[in-house]
């Protein structure tokens, strides 16, 4: 952080002296601008735009009708489906984020020791992540097939009578936390990125200490890593809250809605039963809450992320 | 620094490495054995393990139930197209957040790293409603046009470009370079390993695009693979065979592209991601 800043300031210096150049304010305004125009256009526009016709009963076609709060009413008081799909969304994140994250640190851990041919296993290990997620769930379709599946097949080998993953209320939304777990190589590969930038001068000093792996685990990588971990945290409950293509491809949201995630609820309201008003307060509604949980994140994240500069400012 | 391990340690990390490869892979190679073999045998028991002789016959009747080709095609194009426009857009961008001082420029690109949290779901009303009054439904305009200025892609390339040395620019200034000639002869030049890195992400964004594409299309020659393949799904009977099949054509390209330039990517990826 602190180094950041510095660098700044001596490039502040040093461009300051190029104001010669007549055009040198408007030029950089040039370069951003296609990204402005597109932000305007199709992000920050719509967004504003959603949130006007979330206080609209706004059909698809036909007349469009100022309802005040009245869809946000709606759905916290006369919505069963807003309720269960909320709550099947948060039981996909709790069991999901904390495994993405370990899994993926294990793998960065394990791809970062020093043997040979390294390299083709991280490109290995990445593959899963270049697939659509269309793709994806096909593939894990078929795996999971009950009767037939492959997986099954070798559960069978060890005695195990493995369900009918996907048809089962009880399996289903583990089957899919599975699968996206699969997929999730770019969390691999920015750990990965952050154990490089460890530098291993601290290692070194740690084992003249007598420190063991544990402890240099501990006390060395964890809190080292730990800004990069708030990140992929973030990242991850961003993600899980936004999981729609393995609902919407394997499972349609069921069996018996197990797997009817908020994602596909906000989806379904407005393209199946083109409620657009509503559907658009449920996706502030969402929007909200990444905030929420962003904002409590970051706020909690003075107790356990450290930061390189902290030491030097005290 | 190979030798700091024992031999214990190396057959645990190996052994570890090997499970893994057969997860990442395994997979792969069902869908696979999948394509190779008609629907009904695929429902054997045991299962059948190698491949079958069966891929033809799955592609005719992938063609005949979907026009493979011309959705083959369709994700071709707008995935390139989109691929081309959104790196320029990018390091264009990524250019002026690295290089040059302007004010309000750390408040601007704070901004642009806020929209990557916004859930598209948030958007997909208003994008919808406004390709409906353009009357761009089922067009690739509509496909591509949306995602153009993507956020990841400019924060990706801002880091990268942040390694050009001022003075390469300040002698293009001296030798009278106009900032635009800088950009495209000097900047993008020196940026290769970063634009591939950047491109190859894009690229895959585009290609695995499902929602928005689901949303915007509905007419089935317009399709892209994603959007064709979940389409199968929703058939009466579901057929694994050409199922595995489409699966295998969606993916194929984008590993191969991701193999021939996974070098630049995990680089670009690994130099753009932790710096902050």
């Amino acid at each position: 952080m602190s180094t950041e800043i510095s660098t700044n300031v001596s490039k502040q210096t040093v461009l300051q002296t190029k104001k010669k150049f007549k055009w040198g304010s408007i030029i950089p305004f040039l370069f951003i601008s296609p990204w402005v125009i597109g932000f305007f256009a199709f992000t920050f526009g719509p967004l504003l735009f959603s949130l006007v016709i979330s206080f609209f009963n706004w059909p698809i076609v036909g007349e469009t009708k100022f309802v005040g709060f009245q869809n946000y009413i709606e759905m916290f008081t006369n919505d069963p489906y807003f309720w269960s799909s909320l709550a099947v969304t948060v039981k996909f994140a709790v069991l999901f984020v904390p495994f993405n994250l370990i899994i993926a640190l294990f793998l960065a851990i394990l791809l970062n020791q020093k043997v040979k041919a390294m390299s083709a296993f991280r490109t290995i290990f990445y593959l899963p992540s270049v697939i659509s997620g269309v793709a994806l769930a096909m593939i894990w379709a078929w795996v999971f097939s009950g009767e037939y599946g492959i997986l099954n097949y070798f559960l069978s080998f060890v005695g195990i009578n493995g369900p009918d993953w996907l048809n089962d209320p009880n399996w289903a939304l583990v089957a899919m936390v599975i699968a996206s777990l699969w997929g999730q190589g770019t969390m691999m590969l920015i750990f990965l990125a952050g154990l490089k930038n460890i530098p291993q001068n601290l290692y070194e000093a740690a084992s003249i200490d007598g420190a063991g792996k544990v402890t240099k685990f501990f006390k060395i990588t964890i809190p080292m890593l730990s800004p990069i971990i708030l990140f992929n945290l973030i990242m991850t409950i961003i993600a899980a809250f936004q999981q729609l293509t393995l609902a919407l491809v394997l499972t349609g949201g069921g069996p018996l809605r197990s797997t009817y995630f908020y994602a596909m609820y906000v989806y379904e309201n407005a393209f199946k039963y083109f409620k657009m008003g509503y559907s658009s307060a449920n996706a502030w509604f969402m929007f909200i809450i990444v905030l929420g949980l962003t904002f409590i994140v970051f706020k909690s994240s003075t107790m356990w992320v450290y930061y390189e500069g902290e030491m030097k400012n005290k | 620094m190979r030798n700091q391990y024992s031999l214990l340690n190396k057959i645990v990390i190996y052994s570890f490495l090997l499970i893994g490869v057969i997860i990442s892979i395994g997979p792969f190679y069902w869908m696979f054995i999948g394509a190779t073999h008609p629907s009904g045998e695929i429902f054997n028991i045991p299962p059948q393990l190698l491949p079958g002789d069966y891929l033809v016959e799955n592609f005719i009747s992938l063609q005949e139930s979907l026009g493979m080709l011309k959705i083959i095609w369709n994700s071709l194009f707008i995935a390139l197209t989109f691929t081309v426009l959104s790196t320029l857009i990018s390091a264009a961008a990524g250019y002026a957040f690295a290089k040059f001082q302007f004010k309000g420029r750390d408040k601007i690109f704070f901004m642009l790293l806020l929209t990557i949290m916004i859930p598209y779901q948030v958007t997909l009303i208003p994008l919808f409603e406004l390709m409906v009054s353009l009357e761009w439904l089922n067009t690739y305009s509509a496909v591509i046009l949306p995602n153009l200025a993507f956020p990841f892609g400019i924060y990706l390339m801002r880091q990268n470009m942040k390694s050009i040395p001022d003075s390469l620019i300040e002698a293009a200034r001296i030798d009278g370079a106009g900032e635009f000639r800088i950009f495209f002869t000097i900047v993008l030049a020196t940026m290769r390993p970063a634009l591939a890195a950047v491109a190859i992400f894009l690229f895959m964004f585009q290609w695995n695009n499902f929602i928005w594409p689901l949303v915007i299309l509905n007419s089935s020659e317009m399709f892209t693979l994603p959007v064709a393949l979940s389409s199968l799904i929703g058939m009466a009977r579901v057929d694994y065979g050409q199922l595995m099949l489409g699966a295998t054509l969606s993916t194929l390209p984008i590993m191969i592209f991701f193999l021939i330039l996974q070098k630049q990517f995990i680089s670009g990826i690994l130099g753009g991601s932790v710096k902050e």
